[in-house]
């Protein structure tokens, strides 16, 4: 039972920390779409907060280069578990239009799990909302908490 | 009525203290969220949302930043909750029974005011993280800026009626004249009070120690988990005693005039003055550290200071 609110309470209350790891900005920008009155997302209780430390989803948009990797992976390691990771946009699946760049670092699942896929360049609100519904099915069918 | 152990236990953990408060508080930091959203022409999160939120953190890891003293950075939130709680207890009871307040104990409650800005510094400076020192000095400077307005507003109250220093006695004679908020030297101690209440709880435009776009949080950066958990039920149950701060000292308590359905309406102011908190805070921007500290040292100040001056005139 107390696993069960746990878990509800978790996918009541995803709070979501953004991080920029060297995107090109356009999907930093699309992201505050989802805090306006059209979508509003903290109907779900999604926010948007300032360090990882409060977050319970990790945003992680830009192709992961060389550079920022180990940033991404202390991230990652700061934020408490139990934690979601949303590889957001095409960059941060694929690496896209950098596949060939000399200090790509792969795409972001090599490196750290992720659970959540968000594709577009940038995605388009709706398919963030998607994503986000995909993350909260995904806390409701976790066994261990 | 009965004041055995028992029932001392009772006020402090169930009704007034601990576990009413938190309840309410939360409750009350739903209502800052959804009026902001509708402020913003947003829905807002459902009822339950500041519930959601406090049970998930406490189902979540806690880290202790690399060189924290651990029982320090751990137990200052603690310490805060405990505080906030037992100053929710004197203010209630002293309002549920007004005979029964012990003397100075406005001292009390302005001592247990102190606390919570004092954890905050306390657990931010053990953090070992800058920017939470950061914040940690703003929360300071912020403290000191806002302490001697209200000082000088309860003081005005305090001379208006007559040197009386029991919150017990203060409603008594609110209730056989007029609330203080309704004579000119009481409107402008609400005022200036209101505006420090305002800092004290960190609402924009003096969330300069928490500011989340600049300092990603400041004071609670650290903090993670059921600690953060219990930073936010301090700060949710502070939220609610400020707010009866207010009416207590300057709005007669939670007495209506009228009597029998109207003790209904008493409730409601408390929730009327949240609700201009929150209207302040979604109308204005952040001020700088040092535009607060004038602010709040020039015109407050001077305010304050007339409204003194004014209750000892017998206005």
């Amino acid at each position: 039972m107390l696993k069960g609110l746990k878990k509800g309470a978790l996918a009541r209350s995803l709070w979501v920390y953004h991080v920029s790891a060297s995107p090109c900005n356009n999907c930093d920008i699309e992201i505050l779409d989802l805090l306006t009155p059209r979508f509003d997302v903290e109907r779900f209780g999604l926010l948007l907060v300032g360090s990882p430390r409060h977050a319970d989803l990790l945003l992680v948009t830009g192709m992961v280069n060389k550079k920022v990797l180990d940033r991404v992976l202390r991230v990652y390691a700061q934020t408490p578990k139990p934690c979601l990771v949303a590889a957001f946009g095409s960059c941060a699946i694929s690496g896209d239009l950098f596949v060939d760049s000399y200090n790509f670092a792969g795409p972001l699942d090599k490196h750290i799990p992720v659970d959540v896929y968000i594709g577009g360049c940038p995605p388009k609100p709706e398919a963030m909302i998607l994503g986000v519904v995909r993350a909260i099915e995904k806390i409701k069918k976790l066994k261990d908490l | 009525m009965n004041m055995s152990v028992g029932w001392v236990f009772f006020y402090l953990l169930v009704f007034p203290g601990f576990l009413f408060t938190s309840v309410v508080g939360l409750l009350y930091t739903w209502i800052d969220r959804k009026v902001t959203a509708r402020v913003q022409f947003r829905v807002g999160p459902p009822l339950l949302q500041p519930f959601y939120d406090f049970f998930k953190l406490l189902g979540k890891d806690t880290f202790v930043p690399e060189g924290a003293p651990r029982s320090i950075f751990l137990g200052a939130p603690l310490v805060g909750l405990a505080s906030v709680s037992v100053l929710s207890t004197v203010l209630l009871v002293s309002n549920m029974f007004p005979q029964q307040a012990f003397a100075g104990d406005l001292i009390v409650v302005l001592y247990l005011f102190v606390f919570v800005p004092i954890i905050l510094i306390i657990g931010a400076s053990a953090s070992s993280n800058p920017i939470s020192a950061l914040g940690a000095s703003r929360e300071m400077t912020l403290y000191l800026a806002y302490e001697l307005p209200l000082l000088f507003a309860l003081a005005t109250i305090i001379v208006k009626s007559g040197g009386l220093l029991k919150i017990g006695d203060l409603l008594q004679w609110q209730w056989a004249n007029h609330p203080f908020l309704y004579s000119a030297s009481g409107a402008i101690a609400f005022v200036s009070a209101f505006l420090c209440m305002q800092a004290k709880l960190g609402f924009v435009p003096f969330d300069i120690a928490e500011a989340e776009q600049e300092i990603m949080g400041g004071t609670i950066l650290e903090y993670s988990g059921p600690a953060l958990a219990v930073l936010k039920l301090t700060k949710a149950m502070l939220y609610f005693t400020a707010s009866i701060f207010l009416t207590v000292f300057f709005w007669g308590g939670f007495r209506s005039p009228r009597q029998g359905w109207y003790h209904i309406l008493g409730w409601l102011k408390p929730v009327a003055i949240i609700v201009l908190i929150i209207l302040i805070k979604n109308t204005n921007p952040r001020l700088r550290i040092d535009q607060a500290l004038r602010f709040f040292w020039s015109i407050v100040l001077v305010l304050s200071i007339v409204g003194f001056i004014l209750a000892a005139v017998g206005l």
